[in-house]
């Protein structure tokens, strides 16, 4: 497995990708991290859900759908992981370091709705 | 073995007495089950405590070694961070990323695990009992600055600090400045400089001056 910044494909004419294959986002699109609250233990953290970033990265190639995975379900289809840049303004309001201070975290495409 | 105080010091006996714990009896049991129904042998799990035992940090002190010296890997490694790592001889046996980070003038990075303990142990080996704990956990996010000044590293302001969470692909290596002072250095001597926690980023390499220092 591969993990680079490299956009995932290069197309050639009249080839057609499935769902999926090709990455939903693309870099510097501003995304939202859902606000979903299922039970049990999920890979994004909470404190992130809710908030919005800027894709910095495109993990290729695709991945598996791990928390499917780990309930023991049948992940079918793999999907992007993408890197996400959130400045700590956007997570903590009362944050007193520099504001271009930030994080950065992979969240599965599953998480992400475009803002 | 000798279990008396031969060695010089006193201490107690080295057993365990307490009850073991739900977690504990819940492994035993499974690993039990796993052998018993032959998927798994004592073999392979010697082999896998074998495995990583290998690791240390003192792979990872190698790989920014080499970083600081050739331009050429270096921006492989920043390019595609397991690949640069397997161009060395180094395996991902558990099937990670990794993305190495470049601290600079004007970025630091920091690493941590909100959720668990994910940590670069193909590259570093098993991670320090702090960075697994809670306070460590959730003031990384939270309150970096305040954190890396505990460790006595000051960041100053014009410099950003990014703080890169692992969840479950991904994990992280921080490539730390050259230090002043190590022109001509071997790789050897690099690397003596760099310390895990330089490459969790809560400290700097070592500068040499200090390496010496009585």
């Amino acid at each position: 497995m591969q993990h680079n910044a490299q956009e995932p494909h290069a197309s050639l004419p009249g080839v057609v990708f499935a769902a999926g294959e090709s990455p939903l986002f693309a870099l510097d699109d501003s995304v939202r991290i859902l606000q979903r609250r299922p039970i049990g233990h999920y890979r994004v953290p909470t404190y992130l859900r809710g908030k919005v970033g800027t894709v910095v990265q495109i993990i290729t190639p695709v991945g598996i759908d791990n928390e499917e995975e780990g309930f023991g379900r049948d992940a079918g289809v793999k999907l992007h992981y993408y890197r996400i840049a959130i400045p700590m303004n956007e997570l903590w309001p009362e944050y007193s370091g520099s504001p271009r201070d930030g994080l950065r975290i992979e969240v599965y495409e599953t998480w992400l709705e475009r803002v | 073995m000798h279990e008396s105080n031969e060695h010089g010091h006193p201490h107690a006996e080295i057993s365990h007495t307490e009850r073991p714990g739900y977690y504990e009896i819940m492994e035993t049991a499974v690993r039990e089950l796993l052998v018993e129904k032959q998927l798994i042998g004592a073999g392979e799990i010697r082999r896998q405590i074998e495995v990583l035992d290998s690791r240390t940090p003192a792979l990872g002190a190698k790989i920014v070694a080499r970083a600081w010296l050739d331009p050429d890997f270096k921006a492989r490694l920043l390019e595609n961070g397991r690949a640069g790592c397997e161009e060395l001889g180094i395996s991902f046996y558990d099937d990670t990323g990794l993305i190495v980070l470049e601290n600079t003038e004007k970025v630091h990075n920091l690493i941590v695990c909100t959720l668990c303990s994910c940590y670069p142990r193909p590259v570093l080996g098993l991670p320090p009992d702090w960075y697994k704990l809670k306070p460590y956990r959730s003031r990384a996010v939270s309150e970096p600055r305040a954190v890396l000044a505990e460790f006595g590293t000051i960041i100053p302001d014009d410099v950003e600090i990014r703080v890169s969470d692992s969840t479950s692909m991904v994990r992280y290596l921080v490539l730390p400045r050259r230090p002043e002072g190590t022109e001509g250095f071997t790789e050897e001597q690099l690397a003596a400089l760099v310390t895990r926690d330089a490459m969790i980023g809560v400290i700097p390499a070592n500068s040499p001056a200090a390496e010496n220092a009585p």
